[in-house]
């Protein structure tokens, strides 16, 4: 059912990661992006694995939901692999076919891509399962704030984001309700061509939009009733503040991008 | 004959999960044609859940359901042919209309029946005066309606369909005082003039009282007593216990029988209670003559 789809990934937890300031954490998935790509070579991109699986052995993430990370990849990582393969042509040759040939060279870079590209996704993922959807904005709107000076509405976006997200679920559960209740009226949902199919939508998503206006009625409401006018001046339950963690944190990435740029050098 | 019949009947949400929980737990259920039926229950208790099992829209975990002498989930095929069978009318069904008029909107259910013109519009015209709503109203936009007529509409869109069992979750909820019995007043209507099974849900013990020839209880998942109402308020400590009360009248002349007024029938309409006390007094006057 509609139920069982999830939206975020945020796996909850008590670790070190989870406990991490969300901006610092932000940051320091930029960048672990930037040591990937700083990989020169196979050598330095071990040390780049070493760090996303340290990260992963620190976060207790069970191993179940790496590979629930990677399954919308695959296709891409197995098209990269395959214009490697085919279109990289210097090198020893290993196997030739009329105009196809495959090189050391290519295979070299197929398999250095595609590692790259797993620990691309893998190590960014952690940031989502092991930080909630609203301490994400959070920390979005205070590492965006500086573009407040040039007029970027960014605690409007960071708030259209919040209460986009909190009311996914909702919808989700309304969407049920009415689905259930047209059904009941003999909807037939199921059956029959493409065209009918999209018409018998509509029962369902007139009404849905008509809730969904009259929510984002009320919930203005409600927040002007609570004097809510903005970010002008305005304080937060939760602090975000640094602490230990977060310097640790920094510091083992910063000796994990400095390992990859030696490696570069001895190894290159 | 019984026109909803359940052996056994379970339903858990969320099996294999960590949040499994029972929602109907063995449930067997035998309901004859024609009956007017409460349905009460704390919230939680699994009313919902069960009905949804009458037409379909949830399959049961184990057990049978047969809605009249067929088996329900035996042929998928025939599922939407039983849907017909029996009209559901969910909580708050206004947030269900969507067509540009009213007329339209009740003939959604008619029309998925694959009825011809003139019968969907007899249909339509017919509920529409059952439920109170005139032709103007018909052509006007649902979404331009107040709340009350607003869920007249969704409820003669189910109407409409003749169901031969309607089966309403709280009806009258969210509604003034006046809107509720104007609302519980045509399914009283409807169910005279039909004959039709109708099963009301409600949370309130005056209205079930007042309206409806049986009485079924729903207490954790499980059915607590089904009976008729004065067999039901007969068990007026086990209801308060589990959370229930009992109507005020039926409390109220409990304590007067606790007093020692001489009165033996159980009194869960104020009307009926009225009339017993009146005749009480004119006794006790003649006795004093």
């Amino acid at each position: 059912m509609l139920k069982d789809i999830t939206i975020g990934q945020f796996f909850p937890g008590n670790s070190p990661i989870h406990r991490m300031d969300s901006r610092i954490k932000l940051l320091l998935t930029v960048a672990f992006i930037v040591m990937l790509f700083l990989a020169g070579n196979i050598y330095s991109l071990c040390v780049g694995i070493a760090f996303t699986i340290l990260s992963y052995v620190i976060s207790e993430i069970p191993f179940k939901m790496i590979l629930k990370s990677l399954k919308p990849i695959l296709p891409i990582i197995i098209f990269t692999s395959i214009l490697n393969l085919l279109f990289i042509r210097t090198g020893d040759v290993y196997w030739e076919w009329k105009i196809f040939k495959i090189t050391e060279d290519g295979v070299d870079t197929a398999v250095f891509m595609s590692i790259r590209i797993i620990c691309l996704i893998v190590g960014s993922s952690l940031l989502t399962y092991t930080t909630s959807p609203i301490d994400l904005t959070d920390g979005l709107e205070k590492l965006l704030s500086p573009l407040k000076k040039i007029k970027v509405p960014v605690h409007e976006l960071a708030m259209m984001m919040t209460i986009a997200l909190r009311f996914i679920p909702t919808l989700i559960e309304e969407t049920d309700k009415i689905m259930q209740a047209q059904k009941a009226r003999g909807a037939d949902m199921e059956t029959g061509s493409v065209f009918k199919r999209a018409k018998a939508l509509v029962p369902i998503l007139i009404p849905l939009f008509v809730s969904s206006f009259r929510r984002a009625e009320e919930l203005a409401m409600a927040m002007e009733c609570r004097c809510y006018h903005g970010g002008e001046g305005r304080t937060r339950m939760k602090q975000l503040k640094l602490h230990l963690v977060d310097l640790i944190a920094a510091l083992i990435v910063a000796v994990f991008i400095a390992g990859v740029i030696a490696v570069n050098i001895i190894a290159g | 004959m019984s026109v909803i019949k359940a052996e056994k009947l379970s339903y858990i949400y969320g099996e294999n999960t960590p949040f499994r929980k029972v929602a109907v737990d063995n449930v067997d259920l035998d309901i004859d044609e024609g009956e007017f039926i409460g349905v009460i229950g704390h919230t939680g208790s699994g009313k919902s859940t069960l009905i949804q099992h009458f037409n379909g829209l949830l399959k049961p975990t184990s057990g049978s359901i047969y809605i009249d002498g067929e088996k329900l989930w035996e042929d998928k095929a025939r599922l939407r042919a039983i849907r017909f069978k029996v009209g559901l009318v969910f909580q708050y069904p206004e947030y269900q209309l969507f067509e540009e008029t009213c007329y339209k909107d009740i003939s959604f259910g008619p029309k998925n029946m694959g009825l011809s013109e003139e019968e969907i519009d007899k249909r339509v015209r017919e509920t529409a005066r059952l439920v109170g709503l005139s032709d103007s109203v018909l052509e006007k936009s649902p979404f331009e309606l107040s709340g009350g007529q607003k869920r007249r509409v969704a409820i003669a869109g189910v109407m409409a369909m003749e169901p031969k069992v309607l089966v309403l979750d709280e009806p009258a909820s969210g509604l003034d005082p006046k809107g509720r019995s104007q609302i519980l007043g045509l399914i009283r209507d409807y169910h005279k003039e039909k004959k039709n099974t109708v099963m009301l849900v409600s949370h309130s013990m005056e209205d079930v009282a007042k309206h409806c020839s049986k009485i079924l209880v729903m207490n954790n998942a499980k059915i607590f007593c089904y009976d008729t109402p004065v067999n039901v308020f007969h068990r007026a400590e086990e209801l308060e216990q589990m959370g229930l009360a009992v109507p005020q009248i039926t409390r109220v002349f409990n304590r007067l029988r606790a007093m020692g007024l001489g009165i033996d029938d159980d009194v869960y309409t104020v009307s009926y209670g009225s009339e017993l006390l009146l005749k009480k007094l004119k006794d006790r006057q003649e006795g004093a003559l």
